[in-house]
């Protein structure tokens, strides 16, 4: 417990924290109801999106598909690089060396590490989700549409929202130890996040092995699980797996993520 | 004994950087542990942390295996310059610090008062001077009472005064009786506060006794004339030029003997090798 609440006090004070939440609720209501809000109200081009799919996706009741549609790649990249830079920066600044001659044992420190990041990301997620609600209620009022509060669905988009979430964090968490640095870790997190996934389905239209391998890919699994409750319209969201399937390969993804970052932790000499 | 090791040793691929060292540290003593730069202190004591794995033999720590918590709660360590977070305040990376040791927050104010930081307690870390955060390092250290202090060079790129003060706190605490382990390549400094030394060099421990043993005994320099006749009559002496050197703690009774034989004694005067001297000659630098 010590553990957790000592990286609690230093993640909740520390800036880049805030930033990049802040960052990340900036772009969800831009991009999920400002930009959709210009559009039907004397936008000229609404692409293949009819007007009544833009107020649909702007009501209240689909909260929870507007919160789990972002995270597949950039509501992940910015969770990723928090991660990333949580557990590289103590390289450069030499805490790790500090944590880990305080006192707890090496798996202990990293639980901590581990445990005051899933902190921080839920109440990301919990943020997104108040966000996003207080906006959907704010268009819909001056709307003047009818709209009903989120049913149960709701949970179980928070539900995926968290273990996607879980997941880019155990990969920020992951190379943040691998690279024992934060510049590389969120450089590598970032093209992975952001372009290589996209390049291998480029490439997957074209060696069917490769489309396969995409779907399970961390970010591929990530969007198959937020189609699968609902997330459509944005980037990196996708319907080619169930729920369930996308789901179990996100667990494993997280397990193979965290073992090993925990594995490096605990065995390698820190010089 | 505080720490033991035995044999210890670690290598990267063929290197040795620690080889075989067998050393010990005395409850209540403050330990020097000398040696050139990349002599292999740092691996050492990183050792005696658990943060490297020897690649064989074994130390002791209080007693208990080096990197457990048992042996880590019991003491407190600077190694190579403070690791702290630069956007916290000293105070709060200290709370941080306490969180992690298990220890209750009032004792961070103790620890800042011990270290002379409680007025830029508020400061964030990264607007600290070197000196500042040399001493919030050893607060930090100081938390939860340890049994034994591990300051791997402390000093480091201290200006003069800030080197004084960090030695002052070190002579404080050893006044306490703290057993300090405390690791340098500056001589003076290892003079000034050690009341044992181990020196290391090329990664093997190549002495390890108090100063006064290392300097080994009171050479007497004596200028006499005619300077060949004072020769012949000392038994031992050796000649340097036109001086002599006896191993010899009576100089009166040397005296004696010269002014008795006719010869003129024109100065007689203790010449005792600094530490300097001997570390030079035990790890080869110069």
């Amino acid at each position: 417990m010590g553990s957790v609440k000592a990286e609690l006090l230093r993640l909740w004070k520390w800036p880049a924290t805030w930033v990049l939440i802040g960052v990340w609720l900036v772009m969800t209501l831009t991009f999920g109801y400002l930009f959709n809000y210009l559009a039907l109200n004397g936008g000229t081009n609404t692409r293949d999106l009819s007007q009544q799919q833009l107020i649909s996706s702007m009501q209240p009741e689909n909260v929870g598909a507007a919160v789990v549609r972002g995270l597949p790649m950039f509501g992940g990249a910015i969770i990723l690089v928090l991660a990333a830079l949580a557990v590289g920066s103590g390289y450069g600044w030499g805490t790790w060396k500090t944590t880990l001659t305080a006192g707890p044992r090496r798996v202990s420190a990293m639980a901590g590490t581990l445990g005051a990041l899933a902190i921080i990301v839920v109440i990301l997620v919990a943020l997104t989700l108040f966000v996003n609600l207080g906006a959907a209620i704010t268009v819909a009022s001056v709307e003047g549409w009818d709209w009903s509060w989120p049913g149960v669905g709701v949970f179980e988009a928070l539900g995926a929202s968290l273990l996607i979430a879980a997941m880019w964090t155990g990969f920020g968490v992951f190379l943040g130890v691998v690279t024992k640095g934060p510049a590389l870790a969120v450089g590598l997190g970032l093209m992975w996040a952001i372009v290589t996934e996209n390049l291998l389905r480029g490439v997957g239209s074209l060696l069917g092995p490769v489309e396969d391998l995409t779907k399970v890919l961390p970010g591929g699994s990530a969007g198959n699980l937020a189609g699968a409750v609902g997330g459509s319209g944005a980037p990196g969201v996708l319907t080619d797996l169930s729920g369930t399937t996308a789901a179990l390969f996100l667990v494993g993804h997280v397990v193979v993520f965290v073992g090993v970052a925990t594995l490096l932790k605990v065995r390698r000499d820190l010089v | 004994m505080i720490v033991t090791t035995e044999k210890l040793t670690k290598r990267y691929g063929d290197r040795a950087v620690v080889d075989e060292v067998s050393l010990s540290v005395r409850r209540g003593e403050v330990y020097g542990f000398l040696g050139p730069n990349g002599a292999g202190k740092t691996t050492t004591i990183r050792m005696l942390l658990g943060l490297v794995k020897p690649t064989s033999g074994t130390a002791r720590v209080l007693g208990e295996t080096p990197g457990t918590p048992k042996a880590l709660l019991k003491v407190g360590s600077l190694i190579e310059g403070p690791g702290f977070y630069p956007y916290l305040s000293g105070r709060d990376n200290l709370r941080v610090h306490a969180a992690r040791r298990g220890v209750h927050k009032t004792h961070v104010e103790a620890a800042l008062e011990q270290v002379d930081l409680v007025g830029a307690a508020n400061e964030k870390f990264r607007r600290y001077s070197l000196g500042m955060k040399q001493r919030l390092g050893v607060a930090a250290a100081l938390l939860g009472e340890p049994e034994l202090l591990i300051l791997d060079e402390p000093t480091n790129g201290l200006d003069p005064a800030g080197m004084a003060d960090m030695r002052d706190l070190v002579r404080a605490l050893a006044a306490q009786g703290q057993t300090v382990l405390l690791s340098s390549h500056v001589l003076g400094e290892v003079e000034e506060i050690c009341d044992r030394v181990g020196v290391i060099s090329q990664g093997r421990l190549v002495a390890e006794s108090t100063v006064e043993q290392l300097r080994g005994d009171t050479v007497l320099l004596i200028r006499a004339d005619p300077i060949e006749k004072a020769h012949v009559l000392i038994e031992g002496s050796s000649l340097h030029g036109d001086v002599l050197h006896v191993r010899e703690t009576d100089a009166g009774a040397l005296v004696r003997a010269l002014v008795h034989a006719d010869v003129d004694v024109q100065e007689v005067r203790p010449l005792r090798r600094t530490l300097e001297e001997v570390f030079f000659e035990m790890t080869g630098a110069a």
